[in-house]
């Protein structure tokens, strides 16, 4: 199974998605900014960082990158892809999931281990995962609060695309604790924790991030 | 900046016009500096040229009044010494390189930002970041990790308030942006450092031993390129008017000098830089960090084995207002210089292309023996390059231990009131847990990511932070900084060997080998006699120790001038000292894990408190001398910790936190309490137990069945094992004394700093 994970000028947490790809079973494909080319991956992931140095609202130069332009296309056609922090921002800023990312209430950028818990297993992101599961992965940025008008949020609720929320004191001031949410298919997810950071005992608070790229893994072989 | 104005001097102007004032003075030359340049180029210099010499012979740059002091340095890498086999690159370079096996090799180096961070907290922090990751960088390597040794004026002061919280916020805007975890450092509060805040950032760095680059122009016809950011107005002077002056009440506003960083660039100039190396298409590489070009072409070409001439005016500018002794000055952010065969050049712009970098050849390396500088068709700068790099003056400055020292040390803590009963210990262990200085700094490590990169093991707060190196093998390193301000007062020469010994301690008992030492010497006036015995006095002590430890000193910074007026902050050598651990699975880490578990205490507790944090905080008490130096206990330590990775679950060293605290620490991290008794510490006396701050201590965690084998081998390494109590249950409980709730403590301990700062 090969899951391209793109680089951007800025990138940071790309070499960590590669690996939780990796350690998950899959074959991780580098993916370049500049080409129009996802050389034939089975689904995608926009790993954390500060794309462009995010100087400019978060995301909103990379969504124009050319490689952009295949990745909406694919995930308009159904291909898994996986946005995580600044990548939730890039899939916000390209209109392919609702709501946006604006700067935590706290005003300051807060790196914590975040309890959350998983509400939507339907996605191709989350299917190794139970509804109501607690998990316990890392929390890093300074422009994490999720944002929506209360009608989208009322839809996403309704419509059962929260597929994370924080537990516990609100990290950012995110509406409504929202720590991802998916798109109306469910194969475009956003998530501000990176769950790519808790996939090894050694180097992270859990593993319990890991089953985000195995569940995307056998959704692609079922599929 | 309008000292210099008019069109560009020549050389030819400069040979015509003898006798034309120059505003050396005004660039931090004193009058025989001056004199001395005229002599070395038979001539008056151009603008441009006392631009260059001005910059390279400042205090930051020439190390003119420290250098004869840390010559002792080299002789803690010479032979003998354990870590000397392991040192591929020693002092003089950008950042030393240590080999740490399996092919490869690690480099690290600790500097100083503290003058820029006071005028301008956020940018100062942040370009403090970014130039030593440029200095990692020029190595060959790939930054792995950077920390940050922080201190300031008191927590509650009023312009602590306006520095800290920019300073955290620059640390973190510029290392999160840049992905470098951020995995260890210091934050530390005492009345010396208000007006003075010390901004150090130290960085590591991993490289394959075939990687290594170095800062040499050689090769007559090579071409030299910068490449990065464009270069602008900002920090100009940065070295000799902010670095290698003092704060007077009454000078005009310094903030022009500080530079403003742009991380995301730096992002993109590493990856571009790895890639360029990876080619194989770089000669050598030096970054531009103070003094910029000056330092970048005078330094390679010093280094390298002929000349160097640049073409001044192909420098891409974000101001083309600019004269050519800014530039020559400007210490833009981002930048590096490169020198490169004319045939591999096309690789070299493609390479830069493709990562979007701007590279403009500048110069080109000969054979004359000179510096050359031209300006649209005209020379404005003609030297031989070793008088501007390596050449500069050197200061014997005049030294005297001075006048108060003796008084200082007499008056000991000894007449302090010490806490009793049980309730008095408790609401000591409860008011020491909750102070600036060893409460919990979460609420400045929290704004900093630790988990980029994927393969930090152990940070903050964790004795040493902890990197892997190779995904097979599990190589990795570990690296702590310290360093105590008040034990260099009491006595610089022990202060200095107390901040090497704790920093050793911390890396071995996180599980690694100590390999080699950086260090940032952090002082007031070098034209006060009273702080040149310090300076003397700390390198001194620091080189005997490193000597002793078989530790060698492999690279650092002086930052002298720390200093309002005539008070000087107290004298801070911080050490960082770096270890290499064959496989990061082995780690210690310094929190409680499990239940009836049994707590040992290793290595001796006396009476020892001047200095402490108890005198500090409880009594605002300075005086007497600092704990005894033991190195022969440390190594000790450090062998029995190394023989017993496996046994151990879990370690922690017992310092400036003393035991009360490092008890606290272990209990808190994971929830788990403990009970002890402190019958056997230092003859039964509990207050001397729980606060005294000897060295070569550690508290550790072992399963009770495997006790004896922790004594045997604490028996073997000659090192005095107490035993404790045993771990478990919601409280930390001293028996007969007294007991604290988890809860409450944790209240305590990670309470003050959020309320300080919000």
């Amino acid at each position: 199974m090969r899951v391209g994970v793109v680089t951007f000028p800025g990138s940071l947490d790309d070499g960590d998605a590669r690996r939780a790809v990796r350690l998950a079973g899959g074959e991780p494909v580098p993916l370049w900014h500049g080409d129009h080319d996802l050389q034939r991956v089975d689904a995608v992931v926009l790993p954390g960082g500060f794309s462009y140095g995010d100087y400019l609202r978060c995301g909103a130069i990379a969504r124009f990158a050319p490689v952009m332009s295949e990745v909406i296309a694919a995930a308009e056609s159904g291909t898994p892809v996986l946005g995580i922090c600044n990548g939730f921002q890039v899939l916000c800023e390209s209109h392919l999931l609702p709501g946006a990312l604006i700067r935590n209430d706290h005003r300051r950028f807060n790196c914590v281990d975040q309890e959350l818990v998983i509400e939507n297993t339907s996605t191709p992101w989350t299917s190794d995962y139970e509804v109501g599961q607690h998990i316990v992965v890392p929390l890093k940025n300074g422009e994490g609060g999720y944002v929506a008008d209360e009608a989208t949020l009322d839809r996403l609720e309704g419509e059962g695309r929260v597929v994370a929320r924080y537990v516990g004191d609100n990290p950012n001031g995110s509406y409504r604790a929202i720590a991802g949410v998916a798109n109306e298919r469910g194969n475009v997810v956003g998530l501000m924790p990176h769950p790519e950071h808790a996939v090894e005992e050694l180097t992270g608070p859990s593993t319990d991030g890991l089953a985000f790229f195995t569940s995307v893994l056998r959704a692609v072989v079922s599929a | 900046m309008n000292l210099i104005r008019g069109s560009a001097e020549t050389v030819k102007d400069a040979e015509t016009t003898p006798d034309a004032e120059q505003p050396y003075r005004e660039l931090g030359l004193k009058d025989d500096e001056y004199a001395r340049i005229r002599e070395i180029l038979g001539r008056r210099p151009t603008s441009s040229e006392l631009a260059m010499y001005s910059v390279m012979w400042s205090e930051h740059c020439s190390y003119k009044s420290s250098k004869v002091h840390l010559r002792q340095f080299s002789r803690t890498a010479a032979e003998g010494s354990v870590g000397s086999s392991a040192l591929l690159v020693g002092i003089g370079e950008n950042a030393g390189v240590v080999d740490i096996g399996q092919g490869w090799a690690v480099t690290f180096k600790v500097e100083s930002h503290n003058h820029p961070s006071y005028v301008e907290p956020y940018q100062g922090a942040a370009t403090g970041v970014g130039g030593i990751v440029r200095d990692i960088m020029s190595m060959g390597a790939r930054p792995v990790a950077v920390m940050d040794p922080l201190r300031f004026g008191p927590a509650d002061a009023a312009d602590t308030r306006r520095v800290l919280p920019g300073v955290v916020a620059g640390v973190g805007g510029y290392g999160n942006c840049l992905g470098l975890p951020n995995i260890g450092g210091e934050v530390v509060f005492d009345p010396s450092y208000a007006g003075n805040p010390l901004v150090n950032a130290l960085c590591v760095g991993v490289l394959r031993h075939e990687s290594l680059q170095l800062a040499h122009a050689s090769g007559a016809g090579n071409l030299v390129v910068l490449f990065g950011a464009t270069t602008g107005g900002d920090g100009i002077g940065g070295v000799s008017v902010l670095a290698s002056e003092t704060f007077e009440d009454s000078g005009p506003a310094k903030r022009p000098s500080v530079q403003v960083g742009d991380p995301f660039m730096e992002k993109v100039l590493i990856e571009c830089c790895l890639e360029l190396y990876d080619a194989g298409v770089v000669v050598g590489v030096q970054d531009l960090g103070g003094a910029g070009l000056s330092c970048a072409t005078s330094e390679m070409a010093s280094n390298g084995d002929g000349g160097m001439h640049v073409w001044l005016d192909r420098v891409p500018l974000r101001d083309a207002t600019l004269r050519p002794e800014e530039i020559l000055m400007s210490e833009s952010q981002e930048r590096m210089c490169a020198v490169v065969e004319p045939g591999r050049l096309d690789e070299f712009l493609a390479i830069c292309a493709r990562w979007d970098v701007l590279a403009s050849v500048i110069g080109e390396v000969d054979d004359s023996g000179r510096l050359t500088v031209e300006w649209h068709g005209e020379t404005i700068v003609d030297v031989p390059p070793r008088t501007v790099a390596h050449e500069g003056p050197v200061y014997h400055r005049p030294y005297a231990r001075p006048a108060w020292q003796d008084e200082l040390q007499a008056s000991g803590p000894g007449s302090l009131p010490r806490p009793a009963t049980g309730d008095e210990l408790r609401a000591t262990l409860l008011d020491l847990v909750a102070s600036p200085n060893l409460c919990a700094k979460g609420w400045v490590t929290d704004q900093y990511d630790r988990y980029v990169l994927g393969n930090t093991v152990l940070a903050q707060p964790e004795d040493a932070g902890m990197i892997r190196v190779d995904d097979e093998t599990g190589l990795g390193v570990a690296v702590a900084t310290d360093g105590n301000g008040r034990f260099a007062k009491l006595d610089p020469y022990a202060g200095a060997q107390l901040a090497l010994s704790e920093a050793y301690r911390n890396v071995a008992v996180a599980g690694a080998r100590p390999l080699a030492v950086t260090d940032c010497l952090n002082f007031g006036s070098p034209e006060d006699p009273d702080v040149m015995w310090q300076f003397a006095e700390a390198t001194r002590g620091l080189a005997d120790a490193c000597l002793e430890l078989g530790v060698p000193v492999t690279g650092g910074n002086v930052s002298f001038y720390n200093q309002t007026g005539d008070a000087a902050i107290h004298p801070t050598p911080v050490v960082g000292v770096l270890g290499v651990v064959d496989d990061v699975r082995r780690r210690v880490p310094m929190g409680f894990a499990a239940d009836g578990e049994v707590v040992l205490l290793l290595g001796t507790t006396r009476d020892e408190l001047a200095g402490s944090e108890w005198a500090h905080h409880v009594h605002g008490h300075l005086g007497g001398r600092p704990p005894q130096v033991d190195l022969p206990a440390e190594k000790a330590l450090a062998s029995l910790m190394a023989s017993a990775i496996g046994l151990v679950s879990a370690a922690h060293d017992v310092s400036d936190g003393v035991l009360a605290q490092t008890l606290a620490e272990m209990a808190l991290r994971h929830g788990v309490g403990a009970t002890v008794a402190l019958d056997d510490v230092c003859g039964g006396d509990p207050f001397v137990a729980l606060f005294a701050e000897s060295v070569a201590r550690a508290v550790v965690a072992v399963p009770a069945d495997r006790v004896p084998e922790l004594e045997a081998a604490a028996t073997t390494y000659g090192v005095p094992v107490t035993r404790l109590g045993t771990t478990g249950g919601g409280a930390l409980v001293v028996e007969g004394l007294f007991q604290v709730p988890l809860g409450q403590l944790r209240t305590a301990h990670e309470g003050t700093l959020p309320a300080l700062f919000g």
